[in-house]
């Protein structure tokens, strides 16, 4: 029983812990591709610069978070999505809509994000300094031990309270971009635009409206995935490359274009990282007497080591690639 | 379309006129070059030359790829780092330890398992053949090869934490640094070819994510792989294939060095040229611009790009070897993505994407350049932070060394922005002739 105590905290926690996050910086990414039709890969710092705002608001009104019973970081979310919505509105006009103006291909506006990825990265670098932080400034990070009503459970299930935060916030964002994306004007045109932007264009569309609410949706979007990620672990100002790798993989694999495929690709992608890395040698433990002898004496059965998490992700990306291109959701963009 | 009728701007008559523009840029650098010698001592100077030199071989790399075909390389780091790795391998001494004992044969055997256990899969996935539907050959290949993924991987961990423990790591093969660059270039060929036969024909922001994730998975490998490289503990000294300082002393040696790169350079430069201009090089321009009427010509556009991006990796793999021959140190966390990824795209996208001659100018520039930051930044932020303090009692933070570096991360992302704006065909732009 503690077994499968252990397999629900390191695996189904875990993976949809990772897996919300994925899947929230993939919606992004996918929004992104759909509507201007190339890879963006400042997606990871947006939401580091989306955590790093939160981290400096948290730090100047510390105790905004105990009027509300809520941590601060997360009081302070919607003004740091403000900000980085407004960053990534301004970023477009700096740096991307010359390009676009220009008529490059998509892969020379995929080198200009390199570029916008790296002066991020410079400038949150310089003012955060390169150590992790903690969001928790004045409260304390609570964490829940649910024990389980059965005999032989000894061991809780532990689940902390960003976690929860985290899943509610996931639900939430999900349910008001499917909303937002079906129900309002602005989402069709936005949806007409990423199936046919000509089209979209010829009946009346305003194309800058469009991306204008593309960013703004992009950003606070990578602010919630950001500030999440911060939360559950620390504020890290230097992982840029490496989530990204899955959060592409993630809007790959759902099918580049659609919103919803993101989102499972997201799940998809946390659980292969969780359950890669999970020693499934603890689940036989229990069987060790009836197993054959060489099974039972393994013990480390994970299919990688956590240094080789990154991996998954670029494994199921290729995996992905040669079978199914388009994603698992028939994706727009190919 | 109208664009046929104008001239366009980047057209040239086939009677070359006297290249003033690469002359003039050619010559400032000039100037530059000797001021740092000037300045910073011809032991220093001559070092900056030979890591710009080994830069050029990486910018000549990714001008193929970028500047001839249009494809973008996000990943050059990964093939630097496999060039430098097969360099360390090959030149390092004999571990005479770990031959005498026992374990060189346990290793051989894990890795036959591997290579049957491959053979295996590969079997299974051609069971279709012998009459099985398809789903079940899927069903059967993939279970096969978790399991033998896990019973192979199980038997190599054993007997490589076995090396680590007892020999510390495998050692090198103690032959001349420059097998290690040609083995190097295969390694980073090869690797390249496994990415390219995925990516080549889908999107083309696809292969800039592949590149950048198996970039950073080489990288983790080279990290964690302490029986293999020592990982975190480096390797150092690598024997360079020409005499050390200790017998020439640092001047002579490095210029000895630089010449030897040079010669790389040139050989390099001569062949790139002569294909470049050859119908080859036509037929790889005509697929960078016009995919789909170079398709209607008949040319097999996939197998060309696969061509021409396994070509930039074997450039960039020898160019890494060369690179980690002369810092004579193998460390794995030394490869960032920014000294070796973007700092190469820099140089190619400054220089001239197409241009050799651009992109070897646009290297050793951007170098210079890059050398000569660190101790700006530095003394800018400290004046800064002089400054903040006697003006506003600023206490400012203690680590400014480390964020003064940061802030040329900044700048060269400013940089690619700004160049890809205002010059998006590089200071020597690619020259396409034309012939009445």
């Amino acid at each position: 029983m503690n077994e499968l105590v252990f397999f629900i905290n390191n695996v189904v926690i875990a993976g949809s812990v990772s897996g919300s996050i994925y899947a929230i910086g993939a919606v992004g990414v996918t929004l992104v591709f759909s509507i201007m039709r190339f890879a963006h890969f400042a997606h990871a710092d947006m939401m580091t610069f989306g955590a790093f705002m939160v981290l400096l608001l948290t730090l100047l009104f510390p105790g905004a978070g105990d009027a509300v019973g809520l941590p601060t970081a997360v009081v302070m979310l919607p003004l740091a999505m403000l900000f980085t919505a407004l960053l990534a509105v301004g970023i477009d006009r700096a740096f991307y809509k010359p390009l676009r103006a220009h008529g490059v291909k998509p892969i020379v506006m995929v080198i200009g994000s390199l570029g916008v990825t790296l002066m991020l990265q410079g400038l949150i670098r310089l003012f955060a300094g390169t150590g992790g932080q903690s969001l928790y400034v004045d409260d304390r990070k609570e964490i829940l031990r649910l024990a389980l009503p059965f005999e032989g459970a000894r061991a809780p299930i532990v689940i902390t309270e960003p976690q929860i935060i985290l899943f509610v916030l996931t639900i939430a964002a999900v349910v008001s971009l499917h909303l937002f994306l079906t129900r309002s004007r602005l989402g069709k045109a936005m949806r007409a635009m990423s199936d046919n932007p000509d089209l979209a264009q010829a009946s009346g569309i305003n194309i800058n409206l469009i991306v204008a609410v593309t960013w703004i949706i992009a950003g606070g979007l990578a602010t919630i995935a950001g500030t999440l990620l911060s939360l559950d672990v620390t504020f890290k100002p230097d992982l840029s490359f490496f989530i990204l790798l899955p959060i592409f993989a993630a809007a790959i694999v759902g099918g580049v274009g659609h919103p919803f495929g993101a989102i499972a690709g997201g799940f998809v992608v946390g659980f292969a990282e969780t359950l890669a890395v999970f020693n499934w040698s603890v689940l036989l433990r229990p069987f060790r007497d009836s197993l054959p002898e060489w099974l039972a004496q393994a013990g480390n059965l994970a299919f990688v080591g956590t240094e080789y998490k990154i991996v998954v992700p670029f494994f199921i990306l290729v995996a992905i690639l040669v079978w199914r291109p388009t994603g698992i959701f028939k994706g727009k963009v190919i | 379309m109208s664009t046929q009728n104008e001239p366009r701007s980047d057209l040239v008559a086939a009677p070359s006129r006297l290249p003033k523009r690469e002359l003039a840029l050619f010559a400032a650098l000039l100037v530059v070059v000797l001021g740092v010698y000037a300045v910073m001592g011809g032991a220093y100077s001559t070092r900056m030359l030979v890591e710009a030199a080994c830069y050029a071989i990486l910018a000549l790399g990714l001008t193929i790829q970028w500047g001839y075909a249009g494809q973008f390389n996000a990943g050059v780091m990964g093939f630097v780092a496999l060039g430098g790795f097969s360099a360390m391998l090959f030149s390092v001494p004999v571990n005479e330890a770990f031959w005498a004992s026992e374990l060189p044969g346990e290793l051989g055997l894990a890795l036959l398992y591997l290579v049957a256990a491959v053979l295996v899969v590969v079997g299974a996935t051609r069971l279709d053949r012998l009459g099985l539907p398809k789903r079940w050959r899927t069903l059967i290949a993939v279970v096969v090869a978790v399991l033998l993924y896990l019973v192979v991987m199980s038997e190599l961990r054993s007997v490589t934490e076995e090396i680590h423990s007892r020999v510390d790591f495998v050692g090198g093969l103690g032959l001349p640094a420059w097998t290690g660059w040609i083995v190097g270039g295969a390694l980073a060929g090869g690797m390249g070819y496994f990415i390219g036969k995925i990516c080549l024909g889908l999107r083309s922001d696809y292969l800039a994510i592949a590149t950048l994730g198996i970039a950073e998975i080489i990288k983790a490998f080279l990290k964690n792989s302490e029986w293999l490289t020592r990982g975190t503990a480096t390797v150092s000294p690598l024997p360079w294939p020409t005499p050390g300082p200790a017998e020439l002393g640092f001047t002579l040696a490095r210029a000895l060095y630089l010449s030897l790169t040079a010669v790389i350079i040139a050989a390099i430069f001569f062949l790139l040229h002569r294909a470049y201009h050859a119908p080859w090089g036509r037929m790889i321009r005509a697929i960078r611009d016009n995919e789909i009427s170079s398709a209607a010509m008949g040319k097999d556009i996939n197998r060309r790009r696969l061509e021409i991006f396994v070509l930039g990796c074997i450039l960039m793999g020898i160019g890494g070897g060369v690179l980690g021959s002369f810092n004579s140190l193998f460390d794995p966390q030394g490869y960032l993505p920014l000294n070796h990824t973007f700092l190469v795209l820099v140089m190619v996208i400054l220089g001239g994407p197409g241009n050799n001659l651009g992109t070897i100018f646009g290297a050793v520039a951007v170098y210079i350049i890059w050398i000569m930051s660190e101790p700006l930044a530095l003394f800018l932020m400290h004046f800064a932070a002089d400054i903040g303090q006697a003006w506003f009692g600023w206490d400012s933070p203690g680590n400014l060394d480390s964020r003064a570096l940061q802030a040329r991360v900044f700048v060269i992302g400013l940089l690619i922005t700004l160049v890809l704006r205002f010059a998006p065909k590089g200071l020597l732009p690619e020259k396409v002739k034309y012939h009445d």
